[in-house]
């Protein structure tokens, strides 16, 4: 029989019994409006993710100093004191594949205007370090390299500071404030970041010159971490390489000795935080995934059904001539069209669902055509999996027998 | 014309059951010309059933020959038998057999269907000619539940004509029918057999028997008679003698 008939016969059956189609085909609405739903939240979240580690710059390499277990006791890495201005400058020379370095000093203490003061942290870095952390200046200017040499009590003002300092809305710029004992004059202030992934202000920080910080503060010449750009993101890994090398050298370490150094790049951040939110988009989908087999283990039964039902249709359609792959078509292609049904319907479901979401429940949500197409391979895939075994037993009945079933 | 439309050698057919063999035909031989009207005859038990699956091509001897329109049907396939069942032989059953909630006209393309050399135009046109044929106009959009039980028969032999086959078979035809209707049915069956159809037709009544050309008699899976009926009974004839239909 032509393929056109075979569409045209299955629609007729399942014309008949549409309230039986409708509820066989649940079973794979709710599995692939379900899946369509889970992987866009979960392909939402990661996309959130995305977005908010690359406005921290995308190219930013962190360099932290690193246990190298002395005595066999491991401590924080901020304890140790490996990095240096050194460092910094043996990178800048000798690193092509970086464009901008800059050494991070930063101390915790208490800001204070007048009556008010606040805790925060302060920043000693140089001017670069701002394009690093893709950090924009909304009033004001940044300090400039001879700040940075003459350490300088200049400073600029994250939006979080701003508020607590200056509550009454004045102008900060050219204002004193202390840090701790030592003034500062607020020569700038950022445009505000809001909060990191990880719930973190961005937006609660003090930037100054790192020789003012060494020098005024926190009394040492070695630096809490480097912050360096590689020239584009395709550069990182080679950045990396040139880092590990220079500071290995700079630190006179022996070939079988450890890194006293760490070096991260955005990628690997990136890559980390997606792998937690990946196996949850995995986990969620497998779920979702056992609904779409039950939906065909229905889809089996009712297949089973309706060759029992018409098996003397079936005895006689063979008496006249159809074949067994005929007969197997037949209930092949009423299998895959009540699945294909479902999975339409599922797609409109799961595809409304996922538009709802973010303003119910405000989670961002991302439909991928993947999910869309994927969801749709496996429902055919499914009616002929879950169809086939029906159709068979169909196309292999013995048309006496059929014929005369009651 | 003396074209030998189906020829049967010898033929023997077993069956297994349990450790029994049941032997339904014990050797059967005869032959049909073009242009028969053979009733096969035979009381239960007798082969009947079986030497029509065989004959219809849904069952193949254990032994002898089965040539139908000149095929050996014994070294056919499975998928092969159901393409001679579609091109070959046009089958018409006691119970009918219409596919539910599908009309007349549909019924009657079903087996055109399976035959992928028919348009879907010609199809129609050929499914129109055979409810014509059958004397069905008018009726083509009923389903079988809005029609009567001789309406339904048919039906049924327009969908058997429709495949244009060597030979009609059928199978207690007129069993689900009253006298009348059956008279009409085998008056419907002569016609065709006049226009040069081939009719097989198993029964168990000896009158519907007297209205075909040759009669074939079972018994315990031998033939024991397979005479000519010189003067074979009209249907239509028949149909007239009848006392005028009763309305209650």
């Amino acid at each position: 029989m032509k393929l056109f008939n075979l569409i045209r016969l299955a629609l007729l059956a399942l014309e008949r019994n549409k309230l039986r189609a409708l509820l066989t085909m649940l079973g794979i609405i709710i599995g692939v409006g379900s899946v369509i739903t889970m992987m866009s939240i979960g392909e939402g979240s990661k996309e959130s993710i995305n977005a908010s580690l690359s406005s921290m710059g995308s190219n930013m390499i962190t360099i932290t100093p690193y246990s190298n277990e002395p005595g066999g006791a491991r401590l924080g890495g901020s304890s140790f004191k490996t990095l240096t201005f050194k460092d910094v400058e043996a990178m800048k020379k000798n690193a092509p594949d970086i464009s901008i370095i800059s050494p991070l000093a930063s101390s915790s203490g208490q800001a204070i205007n007048g009556a008010n003061n606040w805790p925060t942290n302060i920043q000693g870095v140089t001017p670069e370090y701002l394009d690093i952390r893709k950090l924009v200046i909304k009033e004001g200017i940044v300090f400039s390299e001879q700040d940075v040499r003459a350490s300088a009590k200049v400073c600029l003002l994250g939006k979080t500071v701003v508020d607590n300092l200056f509550p009454n809305g004045e102008d900060p710029i050219g204002k004193v404030i202390r840090f701790g004992k030592i003034p500062f004059q607020v020569i700038g202030v950022l445009v505000p970041k809001g909060y990191s992934n990880f719930g973190q202000d961005q937006d609660d920080l003090i930037i100054a010159p790192y020789t003012t910080i060494q020098k005024r503060i926190t009394s040492s010449i070695y630096f809490g971490s480097i912050y360096a750009s590689a020239i584009n993101e395709g550069a990182s890994d080679a950045a990396v390489n040139e880092i590990n090398s220079i500071l290995r050298e700079s630190h006179r370490l022996r070939q079988n000795q450890d890194n006293d150094f760490q070096v991260r790049t955005q990628a690997e951040l990136m890559t980390m935080m997606n792998s937690t939110s990946s196996m949850m988009t995995a986990l969620l989908t497998a779920v979702a995934s056992i609904s779409l087999v039950i939906g065909g283990i229905g889809i089996m039964n009712i297949m089973y059904v309706s060759v029992t039902e018409r098996t003397r249709e079936i005895g006689l359609r063979m008496s006249i001539g159809a074949r067994g792959i005929d007969i197997l078509l037949q209930f092949l292609i009423e299998a895959v069209m009540i699945s294909i049904t479902g999975g339409v319907i599922g797609v409109v479901i799961g595809v409304s669902a996922a538009l709802i979401v973010p303003k119910m429940l405000n989670w961002p949500t991302v439909i991928s055509e993947f999910s869309i197409v994927i969801s749709f391979v496996v429902c055919a895939v499914t009616g002929i999996f879950f169809g086939y075994y029906p159709a068979l037993k169909a196309s292999r009945l013995d048309p006496i027998e059929a014929l005369r079933y009651e | 014309m003396n074209n030998k439309i189906l020829e049967i050698l010898n033929v023997k057919r077993e069956f297994t059951m349990g450790t029994e063999i049941v032997r339904a035909l014990k050797g059967i031989s005869f032959e049909v010309n073009s242009g028969e009207f053979v009733t096969i005859m035979g009381s239960s038990g007798s082969g009947k059933t079986t030497l029509l699956n065989m004959l219809g091509c849904l069952d193949k001897p254990t032994d002898g020959i089965y040539m139908l329109d000149k095929v050996n049907v014994k070294e056919l396939s499975r998928d092969q038998l159901a393409k001679l069942r579609n091109t070959k032989i046009g089958f018409v059953f006691q119970a009918y057999n219409l596919l539910p909630r599908t009309t007349a006209l549909e019924n009657v393309e079903l087996p055109l269907l399976y035959n992928p050399a028919i348009g879907a135009k010609e199809r129609k046109e050929r499914a129109i000619a055979a409810l014509q044929a059958v004397k069905l106009d008018g009726r083509f959009d009923h389903t079988p539940n809005q029609l009567s039980g001789g309406q339904q028969q048919r039906v049924a032999i327009a969908r058997a004509l429709v495949n244009e086959p060597v030979m009609i078979l059928a199978d207690e035809a007129t069993g689900n029918l009253d006298t009348r209707t059956s008279y009409e049915i085998m008056s419907l069956m002569q016609d065709l057999n006049q226009n040069g159809k081939t009719i097989v037709f198993v029964t168990h009544e000896p009158d519907i028997a007297g209205f075909s050309t040759r009669t074939i008699m079972l018994r315990d899976g031998k033939v024991q008679k397979d005479s000519m009926n010189t003067n074979h009974r009209s249907a239509k004839e028949a149909l007239a003698s009848l006392p005028a239909a009763d309305d209650y």
